[in-house]
Order: structure tokens, then C-alpha cells, then sequence
């Protein structure tokens, strides 16, 4: 039986484990003699053992203090709405200092006639058993064809750029002193990070479920990769297609996602994302590929100043658009003209198997 | 999990702020606690924060504090055991063979040991304090690793033997939150978040760590910093930069240049980015401070 003094704490980190919070057991033990030793004079000395002690997660912080302040001392403040692990919505650059929403369009953007009920359906599901296997295809290939860099590590090999020091002395040891064979030092390679931004907006809508299939595919097939998406908003999906089930990991994105079929402000959303240096950061060195028609309200100053500084930090930037099918595509908006020399390609991003197409040939045209 | 609740005479997270204070690092409550309980329990401090918010200089405060040396490990890409725990001295191994001939030499001696930061802080932790800074630069190798370091605080040179640490080492990690860190090792730690600080604890910090400003000038500048932070910069001005700006500002004021074009003129101390200065270029009037005293 525990000691009636430390109940509280360990059915507070009941609680905590019991919202998705994982906290192992020595941290519980480390949580309690953290408290003994402040004292402790207040709650704030407990919530600071706790928040110092628990490993809680950045993005969670105001999830915790709702709960703590429910366990502790009994007030139910309405908890922010979250659903399994938060997503970066990238608002406000400041905390604290309210929503800066970037505002939506007047009417949904629509465009092309719309299929009758029974066609599209009878194509869905064609196209379903067809993207499947093409994505499969993909999963399988993906590890050996995405595009890689020289890592700082170094490995053993005969042939090499650097003495590898540690094995010919070793050698040298073992044959009283003498040096014969010179043994060689490479470097490694690793998988560049990939990153998608997709938009998700009404123009793209018919596409979005494909789109995120393989965006779950990719997630699970690289280890250096990051998604977001584009609409009103900006999001960061990349924890929701963390789940090996792809069904699941679409459930998540579409309770993370708010903006799905709304309004395209694409340059605004890149702004966004630039703006915060983690996320900008996400994008340095990697392989960035855009998923959109760019179609869009606004002004095209703010997407071409995005893509402009994107490129420069990207190693390649591809656009895919559903609109680009074949070779003599012209693109007809202003903005995606003046985009067109800050992209390494412009192509076609219509089905699955174009994107899927283009993705493995990546390295290769670079 | 050994406790000391007393370590260099400060036994409570008051005592270690008072003592940071006479170190010339003005910390928060929060990070005065979580410093606390890392000392006491024995266990790494892991600081996370914005670039430029002080990680490191509470680190050396900490350590200025408890009388120690600071022993420095930077992180970066591809980091391993030879640059940050030991490594033998080859050639003069090889050397030490060529002039022993027949005879027998010890080639794996104290003498041929290259003592990296790891191993130095281990053999004398009573002394020292280990920064390992920017964690998160490092890749997932050589967080295995660390783990592996951290939670025993003892490591096997295969040709020796075993070496370890009479006490637990004090360490401070500090990361940038360019990546995620793996759970096991944010586990391991004691965490605190360092955020930028509110706008009268910033003045002092200028004041404290700037002897020439004054406090008008420096309630202005922090002012003004504020301001900037709250536009979407590539590299938003950190509290260096702060106490920087309030520096050569009232330097160049002394020189004759009146209030608003001193600011101007040392702005490039605020801002180091070229994509920041011409996006700000339109707005910087409204941002400057108008007047010091």
C-alpha cells in the first residue's frame, strides 16, 4: 500500500499516462523526490517537479497544465481541443499573442465539371485497387532509389580518402610493428530528408485522399521526412502518418486538418512555414516537393518570394500539378509562370502513379 | 539514484538563484528549480530553447556557481567516441614500437591516451561540469551512445579496462529543438524549456551584463526587441543580441550620434540576416525606439 502522502502523485501520473503521456516508472520515482526535496511550499513547486521531471512534450504543455490544474486543485477549465498528439498550426509567431488567421476566400474554389454519383464511384474504385498495388510497387523500391547525401560518418573500405588509422595500428601490432597493408576510410551515405507540402484546398479536392495515401506510404518508407499541408492554413501531419495502419493514419490527419476543401492561399501558407526556423529548418539540404495546381486567391507576390527563398535552401524543389499532363504544359496563371525558373521541374502530379513515377527519379535528375 | 540536497553550500532552488545572480546569469524560477533537482538528484540537465536565449551561459553560470571547470563538448553531424570520448595516439604508438625493437612496450599507457571531453569529465567529476552543447545537431548514433554514457556514467576502453566516475558527473546538455530528441534520453534528464525572457527581467540582464547602458536606454531596446521578435525573421534577435544592441547604441550615442540614428546605425548588431534587414527595412521606424533619456 502506498504511503498516504505520495497517493496523490502517483494517481496524477496515472492520470497523465491515461491521456497519452509516457511516463516510465523511475521517472515517477524521480517526480515524488523531486517534490521532497522543494519542500514542497506550493502547487507551483509540484508543477515545476512535474514539468522538469516527466519529460512532458513542448507541444503539450497547455494540454498538462489543464489536467494538472483538474487533478490539483479540482477546476475544470475547458482543455484545448486536441486529439492524440498536436500538430504544429502555425498562427501566431509569438506565444501569447492571439491568431493572426490568414483569411479565407469569399466562395470554394471549384473548378471542372463535376462526374455523376455512379461514375465516380465506379472510377474510385479502379483507381483504388490500382493504387494499392502502385503504391506497394513504390514502398518497395523507395529505400534504394530516393535520393541521398554524403553523411559525416565514416566506415571501413578498400577504397577510401582517409587512413583508417585505428585498424593499421591494430595490423601493425599484431606483425611486430610493420605497416603492410594500408586499410581505408569512406564516407557513409544517408537518405535525404524528404519534404511534401500538399495542398488540400477545394481545387485539389478529388485528389486528397490519393495524395495522403502516399504521403503515409513515403512517411513509412524514408526515416528523414516531413509533411505539411497548404490551404487557409498550415499544418504539420507528420506525427498523424506515424501509424503503420494507413487507415488510421488518414483518420488522424483529417481530425488534425481544418481546412480541407476551403480556400487556397498557398504563398500565405509558405510564408507561414518560412517564418518559423524550425520548420524552415526542415527544409535545408532537403528534396521539397510541392503537391498543387496553383490555382490560388491572393496576391502571387507572397507564393513566388516563398518559393524563391525555398529554393535557395532546398537542394530541389519539384512542383507537381495535376494540370501539367504532358510534355508542352504551359501554366497559365501569372504566379506559376513567374515561379517556373525557381523549380527544378514542373510536372506531372495527376494520379499516383506519376507522382510515384517521379519521386523514384528523383536522384536520378538531379 | 544518489541525492545530495546540499552541493557547494546551496541547498535550495532560491539559494541557486541567489548564487546565479553573483554569476552575473539572472535565471527564471523554473530554471533555478530544474537546475536544482539536476544537482540534487544526480541526473543531466537538458535545456531546450529558442537560439540565443542563454542555454549555454547558464550552463557556465552553473558551473561558475559550483566552482568547477567547465569542460566543453560541442556536438555535430557524425560525432563519435573518438572525437568525444577518447582515442589513442597512433603515431606516436607506432613510433614507441619502431624504437622498442625487441623489447617490450606498453603501447596502450596513460601516455598514448588522447583524453576527450567524455572521459576527462569522468575522471575528475568532482571538479568539472560537462556541457554538451547542441545536442541536436549530433544524429541518432551518437545519442545511443550518450544514453549508454548517461546512465551508467562509466565506460570500457577495451586495452585498459573500466573507468568510472567516483560521483555522478554534473551534465548540461543543451539543444536548439532543430529535431526531436529521443524519448529515452529526454528521459534520463531533468528538462526545462528556457523562453525568452519577460521584458523587465530582460532589461535587467542588459543592465547587469552592459555596465554603460542605463536603464532607460535599456527598457527602450528590450522594447524594440520585442517588437522584432514578434515579426516573422529568419533569425529572431536573442538576448545577446539585446544587450549587444544596447551596448553599441549607447557607444555610438556617446560618439555624437543623436538617439534614433545611433539605433539605426547599429542595427546589423540585431539583425544578421540580409532577408530580415530588407524585410524590415519598411518597418522599421515604427519598430526603433524613438528616444532614451
Amino acid at each position: 500500500m502506498l504511503p498516504r502522502a505520495i497517493e496523490p502523485f502517483v494517481n496524477f501520473v496515472s492520470l497523465l499516462r491515461a491521456h497519452g503521456f509516457a511516463v516510465a516508472p523511475d521517472q515517477t520515482n524521480g517526480f515524488i523526490e523531486a517534490i521532497g526535496l522543494l519542500g514542497p511550499r506550493h502547487m507551483a513547486d509540484i508543477n515545476r517537479a512535474a514539468l522538469a521531471m516527466l519529460s512532458i512534450p513542448k507541444e503539450r504543455t497547455a494540454e498538462f497544465d489543464a489536467l494538472f490544474r483538474a487533478f490539483f486543485m479540482g477546476q475544470t477549465v475547458a482543455a484545448p481541443a486536441v486529439s492524440g498528439d498536436e500538430d504544429e498550426e502555425v498562427e501566431a509567431f509569438e506565444p501569447g499573442d492571439g491568431e493572426t488567421d490568414v483569411p479565407e476566400g469569399e466562395e470554394i474554389e471549384e473548378s471542372g465539371a463535376e462526374a455523376t454519383i455512379a461514375e465516380s464511384l465506379s472510377q474510385r474504385r479502379f483507381a483504388e485497387r490500382d493504387e494499392s498495388a502502385v503504391l506497394r510497387e513504390f514502398a518497395r523500391h523507395a529505400p534504394s532509389r530516393l535520393p541521398r547525401r554524403l553523411s559525416y560518418r565514416r566506415m571501413s573500405a578498400r577504397h577510401g580518402d582517409t587512413l583508417h588509422m585505428r585498424k593499421a595500428l591494430r595490423e601493425a601490432v599484431q606483425r611486430d610493428g610493420e605497416v603492410f597493408t594500408l586499410p581505408e576510410l569512406r564516407r557513409k551515405t544517408r537518405q535525404r530528408r524528404v519534404l511534401l507540402l500538399i495542398d488540400v484546398s477545394g481545387s485539389m479536392k478529388d485528389q486528397t485522399d490519393a495524395t495522403l495515401r502516399f504521403a503515409h506510404t513515403l512517411a513509412q518508407s524514408t526515416d528523414r521526412f516531413e509533411a505539411f499541408t497548404l490551404g487557409t492554413r498550415l499544418t504539420r501531419i507528420t506525427p498523424a502518418l506515424a501509424p503503420k495502419n494507413s487507415d488510421e493514419a488518414l483518420d488522424r490527419t483529417s481530425r488534425l486538418v481544418a481546412d480541407f476543401d476551403g480556400g487556397t492561399r498557398i504563398g500565405d501558407a509558405l510564408q507561414a512555414f518560412l517564418a518559423v526556423p524550425r520548420f524552415a529548418g526542415f527544409a535545408r539540404g532537403s528534396a521539397v516537393i510541392v503537391l498543387s495546381d496553383g490555382l490560388e486567391r491572393g496576391e502571387p507576390n507572397a507564393l513566388i518570394d516563398a518559393v524563391w527563398r525555398l529554393s535557395r535552401m532546398a537542394w530541389r524543389v519539384d512542383w507537381l500539378s495535376p494540370l501539367a499532363q504532358g510534355a508542352d504544359y504551359v501554366p497559365q496563371t501569372e504566379a506559376l509562370s513567374a515561379l517556373r525558373p525557381y523549380l527544378n521541374s514542373l510536372s506531372d502530379g495527376s494520379d499516383t502513379q506519376a507522382i510515384c513515377h517521379h519521386v523514384l527519379n528523383l536522384a536520378r535528375a538531379a | 539514484m544518489a541525492v545530495r540536497p546540499s552541493i557547494a553550500g546551496i541547498n535550495s532552488p532560491d539559494g541557486l538563484r541567489s548564487a546565479l545572480v553573483g554569476a552575473q546569469y539572472l535565471a527564471d524560477e523554473g530554471l533555478s528549480t530544474a537546475a536544482y533537482l539536476a544537482l540534487a538528484l544526480g541526473k543531466p540537465l537538458l535545456l531546450e530553447g529558442a537560439p540565443g536565449v542563454g542555454k549555454t551561459e547558464a550552463a557556465k553560470a552553473i558551473g561558475a556557481v559550483l566552482g568547477r571547470n567547465i569542460i566543453r563538448l560541442q556536438c555535430f553531424e557524425g560525432i563519435d567516441a573518438a572525437a568525444a570520448l577518447y582515442e589513442w595516439n597512433y603515431t606516436r604508438q607506432m613510433l614507441a614500437i619502431r624504437q622498442a625493437g625487441n623489447e617490450y612496450v606498453n603501447i596502450y599507457g596513460d601516455e598514448f591516451l588522447l583524453a576527450r571531453p567524455m572521459l576527462e569529465a569522468l575522471r575528475s567529476p568532482e571538479s568539472t561540469v560537462l556541457l554538451i552543447d547542441e545536442i541536436d545537431r549530433s544524429d541518432h548514433e551518437f545519442e545511443a551512445f550518450l544514453l549508454e554514457f548517461l546512465s551508467d556514467f562509466q565506460i570500457s576502453i577495451p586495452e585498459t579496462g573500466t573507468v568510472r566516475a567516483a560521483q555522478p558527473p554534473v551534465v548540461v546538455l543543451t539543444s536548439n529543438r532543430t529535431r526531436d530528441l529521443h524519448e529515452a534520453l529526454r528521459r534520463r534528464c531533468v528538462y526545462h524549456w528556457i523562453d525568452y525572457p519577460d521584458a523587465a527581467l530582460e532589461a535587467e540582464i542588459v543592465m547587469t551584463r552592459a555596465s554603460s547602458v542605463v536603464r532607460a536606454t535599456a527598457e527602450a531596446v528590450v522594447a524594440a526587441v520585442t517588437r522584432l521578435r514578434a515579426e516573422p525573421l529568419a533569425k529572431p534577435p536573442g538576448v545577446a543580441e539585446t544587450v549587444e544592441w544596447a551596448e553599441a547604441a549607447t557607444l555610438l550615442h556617446t560618439q555624437g550620434n543623436p538617439w534614433p540614428q545611433a539605433f539605426r546605425k547599429a542595427i546589423g548588431v540585431a539583425l544578421k540576416d540580409h532577408d530580415d534587414l530588407t524585410f524590415m527595412q519598411p518597418k522599421l521606424e515604427a519598430v526603433l525606439p524613438s528616444e532614451a533619456a
